[in-house]
């Protein structure tokens, strides 16, 4: 028997498999060393726009966590009950229409407040802006489980008759619509996407705004990451039946990574959107600039759907650094994901020892202790914590660490008092998902 | 329901629709479209208010029916004459 007969016209050109041959690291815009880098080739954050559970803004955030401040509450949610979460009280009619958040998504909400707080702290000339010129790049760990969860019940009542279901459902789900919504309240008509990277994805926001920004797809890019992930009663169901939800009777100490007793992930909402842009830009017009993006890396453990892998993590994290032309005891403080979950955190702990071998100079710390875990926006409200320590010096502390794990132990980890740390000139922020996606962004003090 | 019952029950269903609005001076007579913010979702949110309190289907070919608030009473007041209003 013979081939299948595909319709294709048979060329006669034939193709050996061959292994791919990667191109010489120096050809490549990512390995571009960052002495070598062109002020085009140089990306840099100039705004900050954020809401988290325990601050709407940039200085009340850095202020809660150097007082140890949690955002963690009690909450309920239909069908699964009482559990705790990291809630977020922005102002969401700052900048919408009550008819337009009725309309839209709670992501999408986090969105337009994060988006337009971000645009304003960068002091960009908006009224003339070429908004053909701006792109937006929202990181995602999930979208459409809230309002798809909000039809069922609402279908419920008419006994489950399809012609109740609302016909907003479709432009509330599509995966890029917290991205869309943003777009929509700012008058952005360059391009728009939301990316899907697990927890992984508020880094994965800010590395794809800087790519664009390489490609010269736009001149400015409102990048970072999202969640509404406490309106979905899924994601503490599926985390409760994997043993990896949080229980704590007193919510503001459930969030406890690397401790002894920590016994899960604190499901938050939140959202972080930065304005990139490239320092040439950034120069021009004499904006603040809050650091450079000089090194990132996003690979793949290809090993489970959910447990990590500490091999992998090391070999992200060291990537960002070689991208970033740096020794490992070159970085100050490493942003950790760690979760509260018992396996992950010792996987990451592990990666970290092998990356950063119990040198002097480098801090850990984490900020899911405070905050929950906002999935999405987990990655980019993470590094906005620490982006601070470049201006007051100092390293704010992973709070709720009573007794650290053994298999947690690493030697600069900051525990429950804030510590000066002089001179800080690089952040590491990691952030891992589920299907095994790491993300590590090293920032530069400029 | 009475032609003035169902003007307030369209009332109410647009003072949810568009919540920004101001509807205390609606003309009857004046398109929607033309006084309110209100695009095709909006009126979709109409029928779909309609259909869920008083179980009416509007067919797609009636929507033009819905354009302002008399054209939509007197639309409606067959079709509600023996309905409580809820």
């Amino acid at each position: 028997m013979g081939p299948p007969d595909t319709g294709l016209r048979d060329t006669g050109l034939r193709y050996t498999a061959r292994p791919l041959e990667a191109a010489k690291d120096d050809q490549l815009i990512a390995n571009v060393s960052p002495e070598q880098r062109s002020p085009e080739q140089r990306i840099v954050i100039t705004g900050v726009g954020m809401t988290a559970p325990n601050a709407n803004d940039l200085p009340a955030f850095r202020e809660a966590l150097l007082a140890g401040r949690s955002g963690v509450q009690s909450y309920e949610i239909r069908y699964f009950g009482k559990t705790v979460a990291g809630v977020c009280s922005f102002d969401h009619h700052r900048y919408q229409k009550r008819r337009d958040v009725k309309r839209g998504t709670r992501a999408g909400s986090v969105g337009v407040y994060c988006g337009h707080e971000a645009v304003q702290d960068s002091g960009v000339d908006w009224e003339n802006t070429d908004r053909s010129r701006v792109g937006i790049y929202v990181g995602v760990t999930e979208h459409g489980n809230v309002e798809t969860e909000n039809e069922i019940h609402e279908i419920k009542a008419y006994d489950y008759d399809t012609s109740f279901w609302s016909h907003h459902h479709n432009p509330r789900t599509v995966a890029n619509n917290p991205a869309g919504e943003i777009a929509l309240n700012l008058g952005i008509t360059g391009p728009h996407y939301t990316i899907g990277a697990a927890c992984a994805a508020g880094n994965a926001g800010i590395i794809q705004g800087a790519q664009m920004l390489l490609l010269g797809d736009c001149d400015l890019a409102i990048a970072g990451g999202v969640s509404e992930s406490i309106h979905t009663f899924g994601i503490f169901a599926s985390f409760k039946s994997q043993g990896a939800l949080a229980e704590h009777d007193d919510p503001t100490q459930a969030s406890r990574p690397f401790d002894k007793d920590r016994n899960g992930i604190v499901v938050a909402e939140g959202g972080c959107l930065y304005t990139l842009e490239r320092f040439a830009d950034a120069a021009h017009r004499r904006a603040k600039v809050y650091g450079e993006l000089v090194g990132y890396a996003i690979n793949t453990d290809a090993t489970d759907f959910v447990l990590p892998n500490a091999e992998r993590q090391a070999e992200c994290v060291e990537l960002a650094i070689k991208r970033a032309g740096l020794a490992a005891d070159q970085i100050d403080i490493v942003s950790t994901h760690a979760t509260g979950t018992t396996s992950g955190d010792v996987q990451e702990c592990a990666a970290l020892r092998k990356v950063f071998q119990d040198n002097s100079n480098t801090l850990f710390n984490n900020t899911k202790s405070y905050i929950g875990h906002s999935m999405g926006a987990a990655g980019a409200l993470e590094m906005a914590g620490n982006l601070m320590a470049f201006e007051d010096g100092i390293c704010h502390p992973t709070i709720n660490l009573e007794s650290v794990d053994p298999a947690c132990e690493l030697a600069g980890l900051v525990a429950n008092e804030p510590r000066e740390k002089k001179d800080v000139s690089y952040i590491l922020n990691n952030s891992f998902g589920m299907l095994g996606i790491n993300s590590a962004v090293i920032i530069k003090k400029v | 329901m009475t032609p003035v019952e169902i003007r307030d029950v369209v009332l109410n269903i647009l003072d949810e629709i568009a919540p920004d609005d101001d509807l205390t001076d609606i003309k009857d007579d004046v398109a929607f479209r033309d006084q309110l913010e209100m695009d095709s979702m909006d009126f979709l949110d109409i029928v779909m208010e309609l259909r869920k309190r008083y179980r009416i289907q509007i067919p797609e070919e009636d929507y033009p029916q819905l354009a302002s608030m008399e054209s939509t009473v007197t639309y409606l007041e067959p079709l509600l004459k023996d309905t409580a209003k809820v």
